[in-house]
């Protein structure tokens, strides 16, 4: 691990950062919270993916209407990331199939990864923060 | 080993924060570095100067606060997560207009930053919460 952390001019350091979503969007506080870490991370210059497994697939989800369980939408902030610089997103195709979905129901485009590929990933991270 | 600990859940719903100060109390023990602990979600409510749990119970908040001050380690309770949750420190208390505050010693409110910072410092950062 850490015979792979880059050094930036000046000094700082670059390590990999996963943020890992399991969790659905709504019913509990988790997704969104953790957007927010997200969020912030992209002022620290960090090599920062993110990877969507279990019911954290429902995160990107086109279309969602959230005015019947009066909670904030805040799918437009995955399309956001982008203009973060964070443009790695992943998703484990077993979690999508298993869920009757396909890369067409996503908000952003994404890389799909089997669980094999994405573990693998997931052990090059010198950071793996989990919601 | 440098170690920085985050706690994703609230005092006793969840045994995540019994975990995350055990896991602390033994990587001091064994002469590691304890960089931060970081609380977010729920285990904002870790930091409630106000709890009052029965007398022959653990006191998780006051164990923090103790920990914080026999080794000096830094406490940081996320302050967006706090002030959803109604967690105010002083400074919040008078700039939000309201009639109280309640984070116990030891314990100090302050960014997301932080958290990313525990993870790009610490050489591990570990995890306690679903």
């Amino acid at each position: 691990m850490s015979d792979e952390i880059e050094m930036e001019e000046g000094g700082g350091v670059v390590k990999k950062f996963m943020f890992l979503n399991r969790k659905a969007p709504y019913g509990t506080i988790y997704a969104l919270e953790g957007l927010e870490v997200v969020l912030i991370s992209a002022a620290f210059e960090q090599d920062v993916c993110m990877a969507f497994v279990d019911d954290g697939v429902y995160q990107l989800m086109k279309d969602v209407d959230t005015s019947g369980i009066e909670m904030k939408n805040f799918s437009k902030t995955y399309r956001a990331l982008e203009g973060y610089d964070i443009e790695k997103l992943y998703v484990e195709r077993e979690s999508m199939e298993l869920r009757g979905l396909t890369e067409d129901d996503f908000i952003v485009d994404v890389t799909v990864l089997s669980s094999a590929e994405l573990a693998a990933l997931m052990a090059e991270q010198d950071v793996v923060i989990s919601h | 080993m440098k170690f920085a600990i985050l706690v994703n859940e609230g005092p006793y719903t969840h045994q995540a924060s019994d975990s995350a100060y055990q896991f602390a109390k033994a990587a001091l023990a064994k002469g590691h570095e304890l960089f931060r602990v970081f609380f977010y979600h729920d285990g904002v409510n870790n930091a409630s100067r106000l709890t009052v749990p029965p007398q022959d119970d653990r006191h998780i908040v006051n164990r923090w606060s103790a920990l914080a001050q026999e080794h000096g380690i830094d406490l940081v309770v996320c302050i967006a997560a706090a002030q959803r949750r109604g967690m105010l420190d002083e400074n919040e208390m008078k700039r939000q207009g309201k009639d109280a505050n309640n984070i116990a010693p030891g314990f100090r409110i302050s960014g997301l930053g932080q958290l990313v910072e525990a993870g790009i410092q610490a050489d591990r950062l570990v995890t306690f919460g679903d």
